[in-house]
């Protein structure tokens, strides 16, 4: 066999060209998110690994001077986010589900849809500023439920956008195949196609965890913070991130330190989430 | 059932070598249209997608328990035609269907019929298979549980049922708790079909159920096709005419949305009245 036809070949250099000069972009803008990460990782673990002992985890918030950790924060944090996450999801795959299953004949849903893209964009500090308006204020003291219900909101549209995404994902003739069969359509979603989602579902759950567990500006109008251990979340609340705020912007050294802990301790509690989300999605999958 | 599958290979043989004179028992029930019971009987039936007018008054008589093929040219609104039958286009908004199809003298097409006991009186079986994120055995017992309150032994004996009519428990039967979706698109396929008449169905139809699968899984999804219909009525759509040729006893011909022609399978493809009928089926078009 002899060669092909008529190659033109600057068609054909151009186009690998192209292909290596847009290769290459990618790889350098690749590097330069990576470079940032890599930065704010070592200037973490720099600062902060050598503070991170087991007093952190069982020791509550200290006075300045005294030695103390970040246990109450840790519980609170995690209790805050876990309150937050349990009233955000139901809501937010309920509405994904209305969204991406029942919404085709309904003019509200692109409506609901708009809504929900501004309040994904929405910056957190307005949720908190609305959530002290509408809740601190009428009780009267901030509380850990407050804090919770900010962390709700800013889980809610991320939930309610990866349940419409991940339920659009599973292919109609699944759901045709199941109709088919006599089932009623509410039964289909229960039963077939949140089957075939979970995977999906799942993860965007976990990456609204991510997302509210490093929030601050929304918890300092609302759980505030409790050098203390808190009795019930209709208090202040110690957490995390404001105890980073708090500590960092401090004049004391030892405070300081406990901040550095803290902010690795978060940041580094992200990552794996995002990883395990990652994982999971693949083998799931 | 079992000695069926050993002949089926060399059933493929004769049937590549002849594909319209298969002296199969297909030919023991064919009849004249006139004497047989009605299943389905459309009349004026109009379909819309939005604004385009997908099927022309259509007017036929779907005969019971016998094999109906439905021919055409991409495009000429077989599937609209059958996905009718059991409203499937009601999940998607701007579909509708206008005119009558009367089964057991009521009109489906009225707003008062019950959807969804009216698809599990019309099974369904999809152009690509859809099995459920499930294993092999509630994949079946899925759409039985949605109608009737079965033993667990009874529920085991229906699956078994179901899945030697459609010649795959041999494949199978270590299998049950595996997920559908492992298996291979031929098995998947029969797991279809083996769930939509699980629920017994007096009504199944079947789009495009072979495109995708190769000649040996066609080969035994026919073959189950000859056997449903001795107690089902069966509405098949196929761009294959060797393959209507051989499971059908009438055929369908239809043409941009019109049905052009009507009648059992050996005159429509050995002396058709209409010329369009006769220049597709030879292949001058479409």
């Amino acid at each position: 066999m002899s060669r092909v036809k008529h190659i033109d070949r600057s068609i054909y250099r151009r186009r690998k060209t192209v292909n290596f000069l847009v290769l290459f972009a990618s790889f350098l803008t690749t590097l330069f998110g990576l470079f940032w990460l890599a930065w704010l990782l070592i200037t973490l673990f720099s600062h902060g690994f050598q503070y991170l002992d087991l007093a952190v985890f069982i020791k509550p918030t200290p006075p300045p001077g005294e030695a103390g950790g970040l246990a109450n924060a840790i519980v609170g944090s995690l209790l805050i986010t876990f309150v937050g996450v349990l009233v955000g999801a139901p809501v937010g795959i309920l509405a994904g589900t209305f969204l991406a299953e029942f919404a085709a004949r309904s003019r509200i849903a692109p409506v609901i849809r708009f809504v929900n893209d501004v309040l994904l964009s929405a910056p957190s500090i307005i949720l908190g500023v609305f959530i002290y308006e509408i809740v601190v204020v009428s009780m009267g003291h901030f509380s850990g439920w407050a804090g919770a219900l900010a962390l709700a909101l800013i889980a809610l549209p991320i939930i309610v956008r990866t349940t419409e995404d991940m339920l659009k994902l599973v292919p109609n003739t699944v759901r045709e195949a199941a109709c088919a069969l006599g089932a009623p359509r509410w039964k289909v979603t229960v039963s077939i196609v949140y089957r075939a989602a979970k995977a999906g579902i799942f993860t965007g759950i976990l990456l609204a965890i991510a997302r509210i567990s490093g929030e601050t500006a929304p918890l300092l109008f609302t759980a505030l913070n409790n050098q203390f251990w808190s009795r019930s979340l209709n208090e202040p609340v110690a957490n995390l991130p404001v105890v980073i705020f708090q500590f960092a912007m401090s004049p004391y050294e030892d405070w300081q330190h406990l901040a550095w802990a803290g902010a690795l301790l978060i940041t580094v509690s992200v990552l794996v989430l995002n990883i395990l989300v990652r994982i999971f999605f693949r083998t799931v999958r | 059932m079992d000695s069926k599958d050993t002949t089926s290979g060399k059933n493929l043989l004769e049937r590549g070598f002849g594909p319209v004179q298969d002296g199969r028992d297909a030919s023991l029930r064919k009849a004249d249209l006139s004497s047989l019971s009605i299943s389905i009987s459309v009349k004026n039936l109009d379909f819309y997608y939005g604004s385009f007018h997908a099927l022309h008054s259509i007017t036929i008589d779907i005969p019971e328990k016998q094999v109906t093929a439905i021919i055409g040219p991409s495009g000429c609104g077989k599937s609209t035609l059958i996905r009718c039958f059991n409203r499937i286009y009601e999940l998607y908004p701007k579909q509708y269907a206008t005119g009558e199809i009367i089964m057991d003298g009521r009109n489906i097409l009225s707003p008062r019929e019950d959807l969804n006991l009216l698809r599990s009186r019309v099974g369904m079986v999809f152009q690509k298979p859809t099995p459920f994120p499930m294993s092999v055995y509630d994949n079946i017992a899925f759409g039985v549980r949605l109608y009737e309150n079965l033993s667990r032994a009874e529920m085991d004996e229906r699956v078994e049922w179901a899945l030697r009519k459609s010649a795959l428990w041999k494949e199978v039967r270590d299998k049950l708790n595996q997920t559908g979706t492992a298996l291979s698109g031929g098995q998947q396929q029969r797991l279809c079909i083996a769930r939509a008449i699980a629920v017994k169905p007096e009504v199944v139809l079947l789009d495009e159920p072979c495109s995708a699968l190769d000649p040996i899984s066609t080969a035994k999804v026919e073959d189950l096709i000859d056997e449903l219909a001795d107690d089902y009525t069966i509405i098949i759509v196929t761009h294959n005419m060797q393959q209507a040729a051989r499971v059908s006893d009438f055929t369908a011909f239809m043409y941009l949305g019109k049905l052009i022609e009507f009648d059992t399978t050996d005159k429509m493809f050995t002396n058709p009245i209409r010329k369009e009928t006769e220049d597709y089926i030879t292949g001058r078009f479409g």
